[in-house]
């Protein structure tokens, strides 16, 4: 880590910064005909680079997320003096090794893109950013940005909710850039929930000018700009039996699943539900 | 005024006014019937003869006793607690309580009951729940039975031979409590063979003879008086009860509890204590004439945990002492009674005590768990969240991937050897796209600043002035006062409830156009997101105001077939 740094020069402008990167390859061979993996990284690059020269002390680090593994691909901090962004280049390929080695034989082909670990490098990025914490007071502020692109998991949903909670909790947004043709849920939730930008830039190739307008900035100077954001974010719920979004509905008290219409019982955890009070009409409340 | 039968005057009182009635003495000179109003006045009546006047007395009795009922329950009858509402001073107390604490419910109180729009019981009526709330709040705190036991080192006058007691009846309650003996041999003794204060003389004498320590002059004294025995011996309904105690242990919950801890049945060598004076060794017949402070305090220790079993005044110590019995015979009565419950502790023990090895396997007490799949849920989590930033066309579209992973993989690599070797594009970015981007960008934040506050979790209402705000809230918490009260007025039975409701009415339709000035006094960038707020607002006071005509003009309609209306 590197040497403590005296308060007169931590200014409240300085950021550590997390990117995630998502290196599924099935991801970026189908998306391949638009935009690169290689022209992605020339510009993220240069956008990591930018932000080590906006402030002495800012630090980057990278995690990559593949399909079966995640991990540490440039720390800035590493090593005496601190590093270009390009030196992250032999780690990656490295990693890119290792994740085609841990992936299973005969593997589906034409199965459409599988989703990768975000739960994962969310919670190496998350336990990195503790230990700056521990580290002192004089610190850097965290956020992590997010450049995802491969479809949302579903079974990776409580995992991801916990760390996003985990970051709300530790006050560290999350800003989500999301490069490929879906929008992702995941991300929207994760950047309301901790404050931070989502963006689902339109032309892919001027990514570098939305990295660099949008998500350069650090926090302190973030209240002072108005950032891009979604209209807003649906929370509706939707039923359990027709999957439709409603606003009224009924729950059941045992395992809180929604319905549209009263049942007898429920189709989740079998439980039998009462008879439903009629309401008096001359007490009825008309809102 | 003297009777005079050929006055034309005739006495007309009812029987409202008048309060009380007093009479002679039968017997005496004249028969009078003397009828107090409450104003003061009074009339006498002279009858010929007592029996006439006793029925006349007895009927003007009932009358009176009748019409105070009356005058009573003709309020209650209209079914409206109105304004002749006794309230007890903790009621009021509690209601005023409860409006310092809340600042908001104390303007809609200031605006409606004193405004006189609703009642004070109308609108406490539908709050019940929050007075029983604050009252509850308060801990009913019982005093349990002092620990400290009673002090047996007399108050010794230094110059005379006297030591004195002191009693009261808190100190004989403990007594009666830990001492079962005691509370039986002043069911006995009293009042039969001596009295209450030569009863607790003896018992003095008993305890000062104990705190000698004189086992001995204990022994020589017991053998002289029979009653002082009883206090000198050991305690038997004691010792019974400890050993029921003993035996009723769960030993599926206390496996440690035995026989060993009947405090009562140990010798008297407090166990572990060590004992520094005298282990003299008695004569045997002087052993049930020593007492143990250990035991002394167990059982001390056992009554005061247990607190209050009883809820007698302490006047009466007899009362207090046949309570007690009382109470120890029905936990007796009980506990002989309950066989059942024997046969099922020795049933739990036989279960718990089983070695599960040695089991034969059981099929599980326990339905499977069906949990669905969690892709079902979110799915659908998915489709909103898609449908809500307006993406329509790729929503549905499935990202095909017909390449194999190998190959995946191989490119990914070439991508990234590929700038490794080349370096970045020069220049990174096209110039003419990044122009595009950011016009785009500044358009966006821009069309977008009119909808929304700086941050998505921010609501309307924290951006409005903070005078605007408040008055909002004030009238949405009117409002809904008020239409709740409306509401429950109609389908109108009665007068009372057609005047609560034009009241109502009148009072909605004062707060209509304030609504209206305000959605106007708001700046013109807000004036449509206030304008969404106020909607809802307008729309019930609208949906209120159009039952209230409908319905006022049913009733003209009907009246109009019937000419003395309802």
């Amino acid at each position: 880590m590197s040497p403590p740094v005296p308060s007169k020069i931590l200014t409240d402008d300085v950021s550590l910064l997390m990117v995630l990167i998502d290196t599924n390859p099935h991801f970026w061979s189908s998306i391949k005909p638009h935009f690169s993996f290689s022209k992605f990284l020339s510009h993220v690059l240069a956008f990591l680079n930018s932000i080590l020269l906006l402030n002495q002390l800012n630090q980057v680090v990278v995690l990559a997320t593949g399909i079966n593994s995640c991990g540490y691909v440039f720390d800035s901090s590493s090593g005496s003096v601190s590093q270009r962004a390009e030196s992250l280049l032999p780690k990656l390929e490295e990693f890119a090794e290792n994740d085609e080695s841990l992936s299973e034989r005969d593997d589906d082909s034409g199965n459409g893109v599988g989703s990768s670990l975000l739960s994962g490098s969310l919670s190496m990025a998350l336990c990195y950013i503790q230990r700056v914490f521990r580290s002192g007071p004089l610190h850097p502020q965290p956020r992590i940005l997010c450049l995802h692109g491969s479809p949302d998991g579903p079974g990776q949903y409580v995992a991801i909710m916990n760390s996003i909670f985990s970051a709300q909790r530790s006050m560290v947004p999350i800003d989500s850039c999301v490069i490929g043709i879906q929008h992702s849920a995941f991300l929207q939730q994760a950047s309301y929930i901790t404050g931070g930008v989502y963006l689902k830039p339109q032309q892919l190739d001027g990514l570098f000018q939305y990295l660099a307008t949008v998500f350069a900035t650090d926090l302190h100077s973030r209240n002072f700009l108005r950032l891009p954001k979604p209209v807003g974010v649906d929370f509706r719920a939707s039923c359990f039996c027709h999957k439709n979004t409603i606003d009224m509905g009924f729950i059941c008290s045992v395992c809180l699943s929604i319905f549209c219409k009263h049942q007898k019982k429920c189709s989740t955890c079998g439980s039998t539900f009462g008879q439903a009070k009629t309401l008096d009409p001359s007490a009825s409340q008309q809102r | 005024m003297a009777n005079d039968p050929s006055s034309p005057v005739k006495l007309n009182v009812e029987f409202r006014t008048i309060k009380g009635h007093k009479f002679t003495k039968d017997g005496t000179k004249q028969a009078l019937l003397n009828l107090t109003q409450d104003q003061g006045g009074n009339y006498i009546f002279e009858f010929e003869n007592f029996p006439d006047r006793n029925v006349c007395k007895d009927f003007v009795a009932s009358a009176i006793a009748l019409s105070g009922e009356a005058g009573r329950t003709v309020p209650e009858k209209s079914a409206v607690p109105i304004q002749d509402e006794q309230l007890s001073a903790a009621e009021m107390e509690r209601r005023i309580k409860l409006l310092q604490e809340d600042s908001d419910l104390q303007k809609l109180h200031k605006q409606f009951v004193i405004g006189g729009i609703l009642s004070e019981a109308e609108f406490w009526a539908t709050r019940k729940k929050l007075l029983e709330q604050n009252y509850s709040r308060r801990p009913k705190q019982r005093v349990a039975l002092k620990n400290d036991m009673w002090s047996t080192k007399p108050l010794a006058d230094g110059q005379s031979n006297r030591v004195t007691f002191n009693l009261t009846p808190e100190i004989i309650l403990q007594i009666f409590a830990e001492k079962p003996a005691v509370r039986q041999a002043y069911l006995n003794f009293v009042p039969n063979k001596m009295t209450e204060k030569e009863f607790w003389t003896k018992y003095s004498r008993a305890e000062y003879l104990h705190s000698t320590k004189n086992v001995i002059a204990a022994a020589a004294e017991a053998a002289e008086d029979e009653e002082l025995a009883v206090f000198l011996k050991q305690d038997d309904m004691l010792v019974n009860e400890a050993r029921k105690k003993i035996r009723q242990v769960d030993p599926t919950l206390d496996m440690e509890a035995d026989e060993g801890d009947d405090y009562m049945h140990l010798p008297i060598q407090d166990h572990g204590l060590p004992r520094n004076d005298n282990k003299d060794v008695l004569d045997s017949q002087y052993e049930p004439y020593r007492r143990s402070f250990s035991q002394h305090l167990n059982q001390h220790a056992a009554v005061v945990l247990q607190g209050r079993v009883i809820d007698v005044e302490l006047g009466d110590t007899r009362s207090v002492a046949e309570a007690l019995a009382r109470t120890k015979h029905a936990e007796l009565a009980k506990d002989a009674s309950d066989v059942y419950l024997d046969k099922e502790r020795l049933e739990r023990i036989s279960r718990m005590t089983e070695i599960e090895d040695l089991q034969a396997p059981r099929d599980p007490a326990v339905a499977p768990l069906s949990i669905k799949d969690p892709r079902d849920y979110f799915d659908s989590q998915q489709a909103n969240a898609f449908s809500t930033l307006g993406d329509t066309v790729s929503g549905a579209k499935q990202l095909k991937c017909s390449v194999s992973t190998r190959e995946a993989y191989c490119s990914l690599k070439e991508c990234i050897s590929e700038i490794k070797f080349q370096g970045l594009t020069e220049p990174t970015i096209n110039s003419e796209v990044a122009f595009k981007v950011l016009n785009g960008l500044a358009q966006n934040i821009s069309s977008n600043k009119y909808h929304l506050g700086r941050n998505p979790n921010e609501s309307i209402l924290d951006s409005l002035p903070k005078i605007t705000r408040e008055e909002l809230l004030l009238h949405w918490s009117s409002i809904q006062e008020l239409l709740k009260h409306f509401w429950s007025s109609y389908p109108i039975t009665t007068k009372y409830l057609l005047t609560k409701a034009t009241k109502l009415k009148d009072a909605m339709s004062q707060i209509y156009p304030k609504l209206q000035e305000i959605k106007e006094s708001v700046q013109s960038d807000l004036r449509h997101q206030v304008s969404l707020l106020v909607q809802p607002m307008l729309q019930a006071l609208d949906a209120a105001f159009a039952h209230y005509d409908a319905d006022v003009q049913n009733r003209s309609a009907r009246s109009g077939e019937r000419p003395n209306g309802f």
